[in-house]
């Protein structure tokens, strides 16, 4: 996983609430065996039409936004399924960090483990990087991780708040397994304590 | 440790298997039940690493999503759904995973199966990369779905790296009236919290109606969990469970049953266990409900009118609201009752086990699918198909114009051949109304499996209690 720093780049805002996963990567997408390649199917249903061709309204086919690294969405976005494919479509249209009121559980799990940052602010807050992001190419937000916070245009800086072992992964681009297996001889022990009674799928 | 602790407190903190400096914990899983389209690219990173599958005989495979529910026997056309099929069947050979084949009867949607099977017990911590895996919860386990990354990480440790989730408390008091179905009783709770409602929470149902449900009911209210934002949710085990569980191919046998029985009792919350957030519904004042909007929470009973956003004083929920009506194809005002639909949906693993096949059958026995509607019936399993047709339900449908599948997801998920068209407008009864989540452009209407049938055998979306 790619660590994650600073981001300094091109905000997009996309202002709606419950962004689900299914707008973000629908299922027709899902068939692939990689974690790669869905940048162009990322947002499908709203930013092509039915012939292919782009829909010029949406957000991220308007050329100030094409290369957008960071994304102000509204309350509960990627609501919906557990499919890694909408982060992992984010990451590879170019998008490291997802700004918003609040995020679906799942989700927000996933994008920590992808190098994506979610970054939880108050709604105002959200409001206020809204209206910068509408400003376009020459509004760039920074994200630093370290520091805990983000810096508008102005120079202004939000704090956020981050759960201290995903800043820590993220920083510094752990392998969550990795980190896991130096509790190994824990996990054993837990085995051999489970009770005599517990089935095994076996046999199948 | 406090002395009272919930459901959720005990199952987790059975399973820490260490803790961290900040409170996240090593949490060891029972059961990791995997599909075709969440773990490819987790089986490559084992690959990558040199890793192994840490307990097969803790973790089972089923292909569901993309196989398509008619003319199975030969083969799968469609070449990325076929791909992804025979890419589970060689991770499994590979990693020694046991696996149900596409033509074994006890294939199934993956969450239909855990139960049937008796894979998935009380008290047990089970998981699967696909988000309705809180359907378990019924069992009285601690079930909820991960991402991919994560389902490599399980397979590699048997654990994952958690934090406690919140307690939550749904109780739904008193009893429903009659055509009231579990469907309605969750679909009336994600009205009434909202599908932000239970982030960060694990909820658990409890109360007189949700302890008068079968365990199907109980499998259908936690399905929809994830619906109301919940990371999991769950039912405390009771002699229900015990009994359903009692003889399933993988339950414990004999003096183990016994013992495991004696530790299941010990499962449920104790008098004064502290939640985070509590709800009561009065099940005497929930009606039959349907969605009328692309989001799970905009829902109303049968009786309702599609609502108004003018009348919404909050300009983003205004301006998502018009946005669910245009996309809906419906009018502020206009009555739910008697909104034609050209296609009804039975299936999914929010209604596809036996009991709700028999509730749809009850309803259109005798009938005929309206002209214009195509309505079909997916069970969710081999031998649920099985034990419809020897029930004869099979042929209730099939004589009132219904179609007759084979196992699996269906038309809950455009991902197989089972679609909406644009524009198309179904009764379905599976879990979730986003846009374009039956195909691109299909409308959503989700209900339950009485209501699904009396909108097929009228044309219209009904109120089944009306129904002669
Ligand atoms: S039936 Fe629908 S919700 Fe359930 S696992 Fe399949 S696709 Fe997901």
């Amino acid at each position: 996983m790619d660590k994650f720093t600073v981001l300094t780049g091109a905000a997009a805002p996309l202002n709606m609430a419950n962004v689900d996963t299914d707008k973000i990567i629908p299922a027709r997408f899902l068939k692939t065996i990689k974690r790669t390649g869905l940048g162009k199917d990322l947002f499908s249903n709203l930013r092509y039409n039915d012939d292919g061709s782009e829909k010029p309204d949406f957000v991220l086919n308007q050329p100030k936004y094409r290369k957008a690294e960071i994304l102000v969405a509204g309350e509960n976005f990627g609501c919906g399924s557990s499919r890694e494919h909408a982060p992992w479509a984010l990451l590879d249209f170019g998008i490291r960090c997802v700004i918003a009121p609040s995020f679906a559980d799942i989700f927000h799990g996933n994008c920590f483990k992808n190098g994506i940052l979610p970054v939880v602010l108050p709604a105002e807050a959200c409001e206020q990087l809204m209206a910068d992001a509408a400003l376009g190419t020459n509004a760039r937000l920074t994200v630093d991780l370290a520091r805990q916070v983000v810096v508008r245009p102005d120079g202004q800086e939000i704090h956020f708040e981050v759960d201290a072992f995903r800043k820590h992964c993220l920083l510094n681009g752990l392998d969550d397994i990795g980190l896991t297996l130096e509790h190994v001889a824990a996990i054993d022990t837990y085995e051999k304590n489970e009770p005599a009674w517990m089935p095994v799928i076996a046999g199948v | 440790m406090s002395a009272s602790r919930t459901l959720f407190d005990k199952i987790w903190d059975a399973h820490v298997v260490d803790r961290m400096g900040d409170g996240t914990c090593v949490l060891y899983i029972d059961r990791h039940l995997v599909h075709e389209v969440t773990s490819p690219q987790a089986f490559e990173g084992l690959r990558l690493a040199g890793r192994k599958v840490r307990r097969v005989d803790a973790t089972i495979a089923v292909v569901d999503h993309n196989i398509p529910t008619e003319d199975r026997r030969s083969g799968i056309n469609e070449p990325e759904s076929k791909l992804q099929i025979e890419t589970l069947e060689k991770n499994v050979a590979d990693f020694g995973v046991p696996y149900f084949p596409v033509l074994d009867d006890r294939q199934g949607i993956v969450h239909v199966i855990g139960p049937e099977q008796g894979i998935s017990l009380p008290g047990m911590t089970i998981v699967c990369g696909d988000s309705h895996t809180s359907t378990h919860g019924a069992m009285g386990a601690l079930a909820f779905g991960i991402g991919t990354s994560e389902v490599e990480h399980v397979l590699a440790t048997q654990t994952l790296l958690q934090k406690p989730a919140l307690n939550m408390l749904v109780r739904v008091d008193g009893a429903v009236g009659p055509g009231v179905t579990a469907k309605d009783i969750i679909l009336a709770v994600i009205g009434e919290i909202g599908t932000a409602g239970g982030n960060g929470h694990v909820i658990e149902y409890a109360g007189e109606a949700i302890r008068a449900l079968d365990m199907a009911g109980r499998m259908t209210v936690c399905n929809m969990s994830i619906e109301a934002g919940a990371r999991a949710g769950l039912i405390a085990p009771d002699d229900v469970t015990f009994e359903y569980i009692k003889g399933r191919p993988y339950a414990p046998k004999g003096d183990d049953f016994a013992k495991a029985v004696a530790y299941w009792r010990t499962l449920p919350s104790d008098d004064g266990a502290k939640y985070d957030k509590t709800v009561v519904l009065d099940a005497a004042s929930i009606m039959p409900q349907v969605s009328w909007g692309t989001s799970p929470e905009a829902v109303l009973p049968i009786s309702g009118v599609v609502p108004d956003p003018a009348s919404e004083p909050d300009e983003a929920k205004r301006a998502q609201m018009q946005r669910m009506l245009d996309y809906m194809g419906l009018t502020a005002g206009q009555k739910l009752a008697g909104t034609k639909v050209d296609v009804v949906f039975i299936g999914s693993c929010t209604n596809s086990r036996i009991e709700d096949l028999r509730a749809a059958a009850a309803v259109a026995a005798g009938k005929h699918v309206a002209a214009g509607v195509r309505a079909l019936v997916v069970p969710g399993s081999g031998l649920i198909k099985k034990q419809a047709e020897s029930e004869g339900l099979d042929k209730v449908f099939l004589d009132a114009g219904f179609e007759w599948r084979e196992a699996g997801c269906s038309m809950c998920l455009g991902m197989n051949p089972d679609k909406l068209t644009p524009g198309q407008r179904c009764a379905s009864t599976s879990n979730r109304n986003f846009e374009g989540r039956q195909g691109p452009g299909g409308r959503t209407h989700l209900l339950s499996p009485a209501m699904a049938a009396a909108a097929a055998v009228t044309g219209v979306l009904t109120d089944v209690r009306e129904l002669a």
